[in-house]
């Protein structure tokens, strides 16, 4: 099952002789359970991809899709609704809200979707579980460590139905292991159906993607193919 | 990588057999790098004829000898691990030809010649990841092995990057006729392998 899809997006900036062409024709499809990374160089439209497919900006033209539903053609309050209860973003500096706990940063999405507060509190706190901080839901931002408190907009960014995970540079300015530790809980929520895309610079981040997608200068101009068996690094040739 | 030290390093442990060693290495190599059991036992004679290990008892040339570490060979491997290893660059490192060449040659772009290495660099990351990702989490000697693998790959994408732009912003900014100073001529084989 289709979760996004872009087709034939572009969005164009100002006009006449500062126009700029962020993204071109753009297509890209991310499956239900797919991870896929969109790599490129500062300027080449990775975070206009993701804004876009985040309903938060409009594309100049072509069509955006979430769940087969046509974005053009839904009400400011219809897609309002949708980002709220589909779609989840991480992004570098994680954007937790300093006076609010783990879990109540987690339940906000839920409570500004109307949903009631205790079935809100416990959907948090399952997706606090989910990514190993169940110890964690009552302690504020600044008492937990930076590996934790992207774990915890990780999980604000699946809670509840939330199926739709974009992220954006996600292990911003935390050490490698403690990357390598966010991009495994996100290609886990993969694993339970979410739909993932990341943009990055980083070829390590990227790596743990089910596909690498390369933007250059607005445009899609390749693609990773599918990976063999792992097996075939493995003990291959013992002259290496 | 030099089989030669890694079995001194499991022999230092205590006395092993050839097998026994050969299955050790595997492991503690997270079983990237295969090695023949030929290749084990003419190692240990090598090092049998140097003086770094010794067979213990009076057993015959065969798999039922059992070596142990001399005191010779405990010193080589107290340097060897000292030793800083060859780091200087390969005299001429072929991605690094492929693109010159590239950036020369007329009707080639050379930028998509890039996103072809690049890609394939990616490719390759994406199957060390997966092999991390499916390892026991404990497996520490894996993550070693594959993170360095990573690094290295990583290392060459970033270079990659780094053309790119440069060629980018040389097709919009052509460089001058003539170079402002002479460069200083820098010795040919600087750097090279011997």
């Amino acid at each position: 099952m289709t979760t996004l899809e872009l087709r034939q997006v572009s969005k164009t900036y100002g006009d006449g002789a500062s126009e700029v062409h962020a993204l071109r024709d753009l297509d890209l499809r991310v499956d239900a359970g797919e991870l896929v990374a969109v790599m490129g160089p500062s300027g080449s439209g990775k975070s206009t991809l993701l804004t876009i497919a985040g309903t938060l900006e409009d594309p100049t033209s072509g069509d955006v899709l979430i769940d087969g539903q046509l974005l053009s053609v839904m009400s400011r309050n219809d897609r309002a609704r949708l980002r709220r209860r589909s779609i989840g973003f991480v992004f570098q500096d994680f954007n937790l809200l300093a006076g609010l706990t783990a879990e109540e940063n987690v339940s906000l999405p839920l409570e500004l979707d109307g949903q009631p507060l205790k079935a809100a509190r416990a959907a948090a706190h399952d997706a606090l579980e989910h990514l190993g901080l169940a110890d964690r839901a009552t302690r504020f931002p600044d008492e937990l460590s930076g590996g934790e408190r992207q774990r915890v907009a990780i999980a604000r960014a699946v809670v509840g139905d939330r199926h739709l995970l974009l992220a954006d540079e996600p292990s911003g300015a935390l050490d490698s292991v403690n990357g390598e530790a966010v991009m495994r809980l996100i290609r886990a929520a993969c694993q339970r159906g979410v739909a993932g895309v990341i943009v990055t610079h980083d070829a390590q981040l990227a790596s743990w993607a089910d596909r690498v997608v390369f933007l250059r200068d607005g445009r899609v101009v390749d693609q990773t193919a599918p990976p063999p068996p792992p097996e075939s690094l493995l003990l291959s040739d013992p002259a290496r | 990588m030099s089989v030669r030290h890694a079995l001194l390093a499991l022999l230092s442990e205590g006395p092993k057999y050839g097998l026994q060693l050969r299955q050790e290495f595997e492991t503690r190599t997270g079983e990237v790098w295969p090695l023949n059991v030929g290749q084990v036992y003419s190692t240990l004679q090598r090092l049998e004829r140097d003086g770094l290990v010794a067979a213990e008892g009076e057993a015959e040339e065969g798999p039922q000898r059992n070596f142990r570490i001399t005191d010779t060979g405990a010193a080589e491997l107290a340097e060897w691990l000292r030793t800083p290893p060859d780091l200087s660059s390969p005299p001429r490192d072929e991605l690094v030809i492929k693109v010159l060449v590239a950036a020369r040659l007329p009707g080639v772009d050379v930028r998509d010649v890039v996103q072809v290495h690049r890609r394939h660099l990616v490719e390759l990351m994406q199957q060390w990841t997966r092999i991390k990702d499916l390892s026991a989490t404990d497996d520490v000697a894996l993550a070693l092995v594959v993170d360095a693998e990573l690094f290295r790959l990583d290392g060459l994408i970033r270079w990659l990057d780094t053309a790119d732009g440069r060629l980018k912003r040389a097709a919009i900014e052509p460089p001058a006729a003539a170079p402002a100073a002479p460069l200083p001529k820098l010795p040919r084989r600087v750097g090279a392998r011997r």
